[in-house]
């Protein structure tokens, strides 16, 4: 099975990066853009044929290393 | 004769400043630890958390190394009540192996910073902080990209309510919350900031005001 993590600051942490490129693209004359946030994708493969186990896992991993929940929020996909 | 611990990371690199300032300081001995140790040196009175990249930044600041062997011994040492302090790489391993609270974002103006900084000693009854006697102010040197300290309302209230906040900038240099450079656990033995006492512990390295914190963690021991 194959894995896919997202993972984005959460909604009321600063995204500088976000802002950053926010202003980068304004300057292109992208004025339409806003609400930039700049987040990561991890993807793995994961043995086993369960999805909603390996689904449980994964959120364990996010909760574990892969995500800091104190600032990040994550999304996991998997698929066979 | 007190014995100080330095651990040593892929990627610190303050670990030798951190020895040579606890041993100019204070007299006390400091051994060297790898991350892959799984024990502190017995009876060890301080752990240092130096500085650096750690496992090159991967993933998030600290984050790696928070999982290393090391820590597990670590946070046994902090639940015993041996004195830890994390200084800047130091300081995000701790929050993130949730020894201390909150998290180091990303600095608001997303410029590394390095430059002496004016802190107030906000709690000054502190094991790291009661050398300073009387003083509230210390000059230290930041040297960080990810210094920006992030907590929920919730924990910035209770921080401040419980004395946690021990140390907070002048001027504040990287968007932290509050302007917080330094925090300790409730139970006031683990500290972590993100100004370098290392960098501060002789009059020749422009202040020795990072002196006295060491002297401060060791004279309790």
């Amino acid at each position: 099975m194959k894995a896919r993590v997202e993972v984005f600051l959460k909604a009321g942490v600063l995204d500088v990066q976000g802002k950053a490129i926010e202003g980068a693209l304004h300057g292109l004359g992208f004025g339409e853009v806003s609400s930039v946030r700049v987040g990561k994708t991890i993807e793995f493969d994961l043995t086993g044929d369960d999805a909603a186990a390996a689904e449980a896992q994964v959120k364990a991993m996010c909760d574990s290393l892969l995500a800091n929940t104190v600032i990040e929020g994550y999304r996991v996909e998997v698929a066979a | 004769m007190t014995k100080a611990a330095v651990i040593v990371f892929p990627g610190s690199n303050c670990d030798r400043d951190c020895k040579t300032a606890i041993e100019r300081s204070t007299g006390a001995s400091v051994d060297m630890v790898w991350h892959q140790d799984t024990d502190l040196p017995d009876g060890v009175d301080l752990v240092v958390l130096p500085g650096g990249f750690s496992y090159g930044d991967y993933l998030r600041c600290g984050a790696m190394a928070a999982q290393s062997p090391v820590m597990r011994a670590v946070s046994a040492a902090a639940d015993r009540g041996v004195a830890v302090v994390g200084i800047c790489n130091g300081f995000q391993v701790l929050c993130e192996a949730q020894i201390l609270p909150g998290a180091l974002l990303r600095n608001a103006a997303l410029k590394y910073v390095c430059k002496f900084v004016d802190l107030d000693i906000v709690n000054g009854q502190t094991r790291f902080t009661a050398a300073y006697g009387a003083r509230r102010d210390a000059t230290m040197t930041v040297g960080n990209g990810e210094g920006n300290f992030f907590a929920d309302e919730a924990t910035l209230d209770r921080l401040e309510g419980e004395g946690q906040v021990v140390f907070r900038y002048r001027d504040n240099p990287n968007g932290s919350a509050r302007d917080i450079a330094g925090i300790i656990n409730g139970r006031g033995n683990v500290l972590g900031l993100m100004p370098h006492p290392d960098r501060s512990f002789e009059a020749a390295l422009g202040s020795a005001d990072g002196a006295l914190l060491f002297q401060s963690a060791l004279a309790s021991a």
